[in-house]
């Protein structure tokens, strides 16, 4: 049996061994003993919603619009928004817990300063909470597929393929979502996440090509995070990989990797003054 | 004195401008229950959390267990058990479920924390509360549970940033009672408080700290060996004449406080100053005799009490 010393002292010549214990398992360990007792309301809410646009607008608005032409071809207009709803699954789930909820940690319960009073640094809380983030954001894409399957929206099996590149955007997303929340200090400031996010998934080609906008505003919306996860799932979906999707890989990458760095940082000065 | 296991030269926080903790020296022994003694702002939650290697100091040395925290903060906070002022309890979790995590945090395995767990539950007297959701526990339950969480990685020193402040009477009885048993288990506390009282019944050595620096180390008793009398009278003659008697009572004792409602009056023997007060014909409306207590010795050291 080791002591809580023995374990420390083992790790004391890794390098980073004062941000990262490598421990970001017990932190997810702590979500999945949480998520138990928790209420299932806005789990669901959060999976129903793009299920709700795929439903009012491909088979409303869609019996009115017809086909679009995409670089697969000309395909049904309800064919052509179910990747990019499921793209907007695997975020929804990602930003649910990687925003409200760890504002809530931060803020009211205090819960990381009781973590980062163990032998776990900072980076060992970000990462466990951005991974657990991301595992809702992998089963709302999984249950959106399941729900789009014996639809048939999903053209191929190779659209499978959709599903880790889900997990990719719903990392980013939540890497990003929780850098963003720990600058955040009140409930005026959370409130603007929401008032960026609609707009950001309504305007950035889930629900139809952005080639209709002026020149200006297609580049600005192709610099949205938003824009690449549909885009990349939307290449999957139909099979059309190309030098495109991986810049939008990449894209989610950079944000990964941006997002952990900054809310490590983020955490070690709040806490670790 | 036996090995050191906290050491302090010069110890200094600064935040901005304001210096919190302002080079302080102190020595901790293995076993000892030290405290930090002071009103709210004087640098004890502050010279905490550098202990606890959770905040970094500006200038000065500090060793805990031969080790600079800074350098090697996870292996001086695998020596810890840290009980902060705010209770930080999970909320979303029960009593149990909160034990558990915390062990699995410091990484101990499962079956380890479990058997602890159980353990730390009798301790901390829940039993009866264990499948319960924290939020429903009392506020002298949720301390208990915050002494036992702390607890659960068998530390060599458990640091409790005033354990008992809002507590009721009772409750906070039920607290000390918990902190002596581990104290004869030979666990080192060091306990910061604004209460002499709590001082007194759980330090065997104290620093007096106002102002981010250390004004009196020692026992409780020699403290108030060195600066107060064995006893204290307290008198009130109304808040006029207050000031008309007090140049006759200097003469009759050691030291005099005039504090805006009462005067204290520091002797060896207060019954024989109010005799002697009474023999003056002078009547005070009320009076009171004790013994000194940590109170006094910080009025005489900054010239302010203790709560304001």
């Amino acid at each position: 049996m080791r002591s809580a010393v023995e374990i420390a002292d083992a790790r004391a010549d890794k390098p980073g061994h004062q941000i990262y214990a490598g421990r970001a398992r017990a932190i997810i360990e702590r979500a999945s003993i949480a998520l138990r007792s928790s209420t299932w309301v806005p789990i669901a809410t959060g999976f129903i919603e793009p299920v709700l646009y795929l439903l009012a607008f491909g088979y409303g608005m869609g019996a009115l619009i017809g086909d679009i032409s995409t670089s697969a071809g000309a395909v049904d207009y309800t064919v052509f928004i179910a990747p990019g709803l499921l793209a907007t699954s695997a975020m929804n789930g990602a930003i649910y817990d990687s925003t409200w909820n760890v504002f809530f940690k931060l803020n009211e319960s205090k819960l990381y300063q009781g973590m980062l009073a163990t032998p776990l640094g900072p980076l060992d809380v970000a990462l466990g909470e951005i991974i657990w983030a991301l595992f809702r954001g992998l089963s709302y894409s999984i249950a959106f597929m399941l729900i789009t399957a014996p639809l048939g929206l999903v053209p191929s099996w190779s659209a499978l393929l959709a599903i880790p590149a889900a997990v990719l955007i719903a990392f980013g997303f939540a890497s990003f979502g929780m850098a963003i929340t720990s600058y955040f200090k009140t409930y005026q400031q959370m409130g603007l996440i929401n008032i960026v996010l609609l707009p950001m998934f309504l305007f950035s080609g889930s629900l139809y090509p952005i080639s209709v906008y002026p020149d200006w505003l297609e580049f600005t919306i192709k610099l949205l995070p938003t824009w690449h996860g549909i885009e990349l799932i939307r290449d999957i979906w139909f099979g059309v990989i190309d030098f495109s999707s991986f810049s939008h890989l990449s894209y989610f990458l950079v944000m990964i990797v941006l997002g952990l760095f900054f809310t490590t940082r983020r955490l070690r000065d709040l806490f670790m003054r | 004195m036996s090995e050191s296991l906290i050491s302090a030269r010069g110890l200094t926080k600064k935040f901005g401008d304001f210096t919190a903790v302002d080079g302080i020296d102190f020595d901790v022994a293995k076993g000892e229950s030290f405290g930090l003694l002071g009103p709210n702002g004087a640098g004890k939650s502050t010279t905490m959390r550098i202990i606890a290697a959770t905040s970094r100091r500006t200038s000065g040395t500090i060793s805990i267990l031969g080790r600079d925290p800074e350098e090697h903060g996870p292996q001086v906070r695998a020596h810890l058990g840290v009980v902060p002022q705010q209770d930080n309890l999970d909320t979303e979790l029960t009593v149990t479920e909160n034990l558990y995590i915390y062990g699995r945090y410091f990484g101990l395995s499962k079956k380890f924390v479990n058997k602890k767990v159980e353990e730390l539950l009798a301790f901390a007297q829940l039993e009866e509360k264990k499948d319960v959701k924290v939020e429903a526990l009392s506020g002298g339950m949720k301390r208990r549970l915050t002494i036992a969480r702390a607890l659960v990685s068998e530390p060599d020193i458990l640091m409790l940033d005033e354990p008992t402040t809002g507590l009721d009477p009772q409750a906070r009885h039920i607290l000390w009672d918990r902190l002596f048993r581990l104290k004869e288990d030979g666990v080192t506390l060091i306990i910061t408080t604004h209460f002499m009282d709590e001082a007194e019944q759980l330090c065997d050595r104290l620093v007096v700290m106002d102002k981010g620096k250390i004004m009196a180390e020692g026992s409780p008793a020699e403290l108030i060996k060195k600066y107060a009398t064995r006893e204290v009278l307290e008198v009130r003659f109304g808040s006029d004449r207050n000031k008309e008697v007090a140049p006759i009572l200097r003469e009759m004792c050691e030291r005099i406080e005039e504090l805006p409602d009462r005067i204290l009056l520091y002797v060896e023997d207060g019954e024989l100053l109010l005799e002697a007060i009474a023999a003056k014909k002078l009547h005070p409306n009320t009076s009171l005799v004790r013994r000194s207590s940590l109170e006094d010795v910080f009025l005489r050291l900054t010239g302010r009490s203790l709560i304001e």
